[in-house]
């Protein structure tokens, strides 16, 4: 930092200094140091989560009880709104430093790690990216604050990958939108504290014979739409999931978000962005499974010494370690790609494909090191397991993600 | 109101010491530092005694290398108005030299109160803040459990526990120095938005070399080594009886402690 350098009494800011390293930046080809705000953020989401979270994770996953305990804390910590900009209450960050916070969340808990990045990316991002000032003035501050949570209502029983399918309907009737039809496993959607959705809705027929899909404001009790918590899930069970109920919901011509036709190419923008959120989710994930395999390994003693020593868990643990590595810089150069201004979504595909999959491996590996263990709820080990599988299959399966990236090819 | 908050980063508790070679320290290559928790205390209390004074000024002040700097921006981000970084330049510094560099620089800039921890983490020594009161010539308490302000906001009243759970009391008006303990209160976590701000607030270089005034170090450190390995346990096994009876022996004849 060149800190000593200076002379004696003379006043350095930290812009200065981050302004320097950042000039020092552009004349080497790679720099892999992150910025003193990052490091310090990423230790005290670490602390955070280590000392707020982690001793209640397991009986809010039990019970599958929401914790509005830890909304609060983490939204006092800044984590809602986080690449909004302070005029609009958020707190004006890059995608890597957003991601940071994101994959220290995840490493011990995934359930709150969903609250946090589903907010960022599917409640708060389209409100932010595509909302006139009006609707940003009006939503945002109580969202990025953390007082509110916002869903993103995209997914139906029967449209989840194929979103084309949607047959939620909204109907401009004498300067009003009347929708009908249901969405599904909306996360924060149901919450006490959830301010409202978006919507997307068929608005007509398009060009092309594709139909015209437009997103739109739904406010919490707004009459006729009822948003209703799911249950019995396998994974992320104290995270906040919702059904969604229109019946003849009639509101503003003005709740539209955008241009009426735009909801399909927001969905992508959004998705695009909202991948890295979840990657950083699976990049958590993986780093809390393996450092939860690598203590057990070294405790866990067999034939007279700890299982860490032979070969074929020692070769296990290594292979963690190594696609974790491999996993943090393809996510962390999707995030730079976005944070310079680039066309990211190939990277930004890969790096949520690569590492919800290295997260699967790895959370494998972590209960298979656990043995009989790995399957008691006593350890860490299986929650991990559990959730790792919906990084496969949210905000766009694994599936998905090589259609996206080989479309990139050119296939 | 002016407080100063004194600050020592230390190696997180977590870490594995390794002693080098040469026996005359720890290695600190690949050590995690963090900000020591009494420290910590400090830093919170200092500003919660500004919030209820309704305003003033927090600065915080840390001697060491220049990673200390990351402990002040720390400091900083939840929430300290500035910073003084003193660069021990290469040097080690015992309690009395730290004690007369930082009674030099709090010397003349005006501080009603200087919140430090009762003791760092890592020395244990305990002595950096009651030898600051004593160079400044103000009083102090330390192992303070309790701090209020006075309603003249001129001074405070301060609780420390004693031994036999009994406590004691001081009203002490400014300037005054506090160590802080655990229980006084849980400090804050350094908020993004607070994170942010810091990257503006000032930090102040000074050096050590400056400050020290012909003193040196009175101790000098000879020869580090670990603790010895603990021992396995002894189980007594028996009746009541015996087992009452040899306890009773070995307390007396192996571990001589009765």
């Amino acid at each position: 930092m060149g800190l000593c350098q200076q002379p004696a009494k003379k006043l350095v800011t930290h812009t200065e200094l981050v302004d320097r390293s950042q000039e020092e930046r552009l004349y080497s080809m790679a720099n892999y140091d992150l910025t003193p705000e990052q490091e310090m953020l990423r230790r005290t989401v670490r602390d955070f989560a280590e000392a707020e979270i982690k001793p209640v994770r397991a009986q809010l996953d039990e019970k599958e009880e929401f914790s509005y305990d830890l909304v609060k804390k983490m939204g006092e910590l800044g984590l809602f709104g986080m690449t909004v900009s302070p005029e609009y209450g958020g707190q004006g960050v890059d995608y890597l430093t957003y991601c940071i916070a994101v994959e220290e969340l995840a490493r011990v808990d995934g359930c709150q790690a969903a609250t946090v990045a589903a907010e960022n990316s599917l409640g708060i991002g389209p409100l932010y990216n595509f909302g006139n000032e009006h609707q940003k003035r009006k939503f945002l501050p109580d969202l990025c604050s953390g007082k509110k949570l916002w869903g993103f209502g995209l997914t139906e029983a029967d449209a989840g990958s194929d979103a084309q399918n949607s047959k939620t309907r909204a109907e401009l009737k004498n300067g009003k939108w009347v929708i009908n039809g249901s969405k599904i496993f909306i996360t924060n959607s149901a919450s006490k504290i959830t301010a409202g959705i978006t919507v997307q809705a068929v608005t007509g027929a398009g060009s092309e014979g594709r139909k015209e899909i437009s997103c739109i404001i739904v406010e919490s009790g707004t009459p006729g739409f009822t948003a209703k918590e799911m249950h019995r899930k396998l994974t992320w069970r104290s995270s906040n999931t919702g059904e969604l109920y229109f019946d003849n919901v009639t509101v503003p011509e003005e709740n539209l978000l955008g241009p009426r036709g735009g909801g399909f190419k927001q969905m992508m923008t959004t998705l695009d962005s909202g991948r890295l959120g979840i990657a950083a989710m699976g990049l958590g994930g993986a780093q809390g499974a393996f450092e939860a395999a690598l203590d057990y390994a070294k405790q866990r003693k067999a034939f007279g010494k700890p299982i860490s020593q032979f070969q074929v868990n020692a070769f296990k643990l290594a292979d963690c370690a190594l696609e974790i590595e491999a996993a943090r810089n393809l996510l962390y150069k999707a995030c730079w790609l976005k944070d310079q201004g680039r066309p990211f979504g190939k990277e930004a595909a890969m790096a949520k494909l690569y590492t919800s999959e290295v997260f699967h491996r790895v959370a494998n590996h972590c209960v298979q090191l656990h043995g009989g263990y790995g399957l008691m709820e006593e350890y860490p080990a299986a929650k991990f397991y559990r959730d790792q599988k919906l990084l496969e299959i949210g905000e766009g399966t694994s599936e998905i993600q090589r259609i996206v990236i080989s479309r990139y090819l050119g296939c | 109101m002016k407080i100063a908050c004194l600050i020592k980063q230390v190696p997180d508790t977590e870490t594995r010491i390794r002693i080098k070679p040469d026996r005359s320290g720890i290695e600190e290559s690949d050590i995690k530092y963090i900000v020591s928790p009494y420290c910590e205390f400090a830093v919170e209390e200092a500003l919660r005694v500004k919030e209820k004074a309704g305003g003033g000024e927090a600065t915080v002040i840390s001697l060491g290398p220049d990673r200390v700097v990351e402990a002040i921006r720390t400091a900083l981000a939840m929430g300290i108005d500035k910073g003084i970084h003193i660069d021990s330049e290469g040097k080690s510094f015992d309690s009395y030299a730290t004690a007369v560099v930082l009674a030099n620089v709090l010397r003349d800039r005006g501080f009603d109160m200087i919140l430090c921890g009762k003791q760092a983490i890592d020395g244990d020594n305990g002595q950096v803040g009651p030898m600051i009161a004593e160079l400044l010539d103000i009083p102090q308490v330390m192992i303070i459990e309790r701090l209020e302000l006075t309603a003249d906001k001129k001074g405070v009243t301060a609780t420390r526990r004693v031994a036999g759970g009994g406590k004691e009391v001081y009203e002490i008006s400014f300037p005054a120095l506090f160590g802080c303990e655990k229980g006084l209160n849980v400090p804050r976590y350094a908020s993004l938005p607070g994170i942010m701000k810091a990257k503006t607030k000032p930090i102040e270089k000074l050096k050590s070399s400056d400050l020290l005034n012909g003193a040196l170090p009175l101790v000098q450190w000879a020869n580090y080594q670990l603790p010895p390995e603990r021992m396995a346990g002894k189980k007594i096994e028996g009746d009541l009886a015996y087992q009452a009876h040899e306890l009773v022996r070995l307390l007396r004849e192996e571990a001589k402690v009765i």
